[in-house]
């Protein structure tokens, strides 16, 4: 084992004999970019709506519930995708949350919620997931798009104004707090605090 | 012969529509029985979060603001989470009366009762629109006065 290791360390640091310098650091440099490139594009690739509902259990229970409400279809135009909302925009942080969703690669496979009542069945404990994500965040994927510093209490509704200029103002309450099951369907939420 | 009676009204109703189809203004407009009327425009719910006055004192508050993708069902009652008596002190908004507790035997339960659940039942919102037909409806109070108030 120590023989094979420094046979190869051997390797790597005698200098090269048949390649120029140039070669080699160039040839480095653009495969650098390839690999690199070629990395994020796959990882953005899975945040894509396409390859998120590309499978039945997502497809059929919660991407069916977004399209009612105001995230998916509105006013302006203006739309969330699921990655908006469930991936962190910063890339460390992104890779983090990729590597957590590897559980959900093993999900699929096995079949963890691949029919209507497993999904039911679930429902709360996955919400709860996304719930303390978002506490722990302090909304930060809300927030990716709704700028409180931008926020014109004046247009808003008294009764949302009240609560905005207060509660969310003073740090007290973040999105989630009360913003739960707005784009997806809520869970049975007895014993949720804030919930009758 | 209790059967009879609602069926002899039907018909009764039926002639009258037919003899006087000419005359009154229906909702469809002026459009032709085959062909689709255009359809009128949507309003926005009224969202001020001000108490409308009732028109009787029976009648059940209208919402005053918007429920866009309120979830009321077996699972969960997005209403309550403001307008439980558990909530309410701290939402600060009216919480739902006293009767919705009682079952209908008039015993006081803890929770709202299953058949006072669905609040849309009952409440719903306004829009800010044109009404669709004349109404003449008079305030009982104002009943009264015509009649010298007998209160």
């Amino acid at each position: 084992m120590k023989k094979k290791i420094q046979f190869y360390w051997n390797i790597i640091r005698k200098p090269s004999v048949h390649y120029s310098l140039g070669f080699l650091s160039f040839g480095g440099f653009l495969m650098g970019i390839i690999f690199w490139g070629g990395f994020n594009t796959a990882m953005e690739f899975t945040n894509t709506e396409a390859f998120c509902t590309g499978c039945h259990e997502m497809h059929d229970n919660v991407y069916v519930e977004l399209q009612d409400t105001v995230h998916f279809n509105n006013r302006s135009g203006v739309r969330a995708m699921c990655s908006d909302c469930h991936v962190p925009h910063n890339w460390t942080d992104k890779i983090a949350r990729k590597m957590q969703a590897s559980k959900e690669v093993w999900g699929t496979i096995f079949g963890t919620i691949n029919t209507r009542e497993k999904f039911e069945a679930k429902r709360r404990e996955l919400a709860e997931h996304e719930w303390a994500r978002l506490k722990a965040n302090d909304s930060l994927e809300c927030r990716n798009c709704h700028n409180f510093d931008y926020m014109d209490f004046t247009k808003q509704s008294p009764r949302a104004a009240q609560q905005h200029s207060t509660a969310l103002a003073s740090g007290e309450k973040t999105c989630i707090d009360c913003h739960k099951g707005i784009a997806h369907q809520l869970p049975d939420m007895s014993g949720v605090e804030g919930w009758d | 012969m209790t059967i009879k009676i609602p069926a002899l009204a039907c018909l009764l109703l039926a002639g009258f529509s037919v003899i006087a189809a000419d005359n009154i203004a229906t909702l469809r407009g002026d459009a032709a029985l085959h062909e689709q009327g255009k359809a009128t425009a949507l309003t926005p719910v009224e969202n001020k979060d001000l108490r409308r006055k009732r028109n009787s004192p029976m009648e059940p508050p209208t919402i005053p603001h918007k429920i866009d993708n309120y979830q009321v069902d077996l699972r969960t009652n997005k209403c309550l989470t403001c307008h439980s008596r558990k909530r309410a002190a701290d939402s600060q908004a009216p919480m739902v009366s006293v009767t919705h507790y009682m079952d209908r035997y008039g015993n006081f339960l803890a929770a709202v009762s299953p058949r006072r659940y669905f609040c849309q039942q009952c409440h719903v919102v306004q829009h800010d629109s044109k009404p669709l037909v004349q109404n003449t409806f008079k305030d009982i109070d104002e009943l009264l006065q015509k009649q010298g108030d007998p209160r």
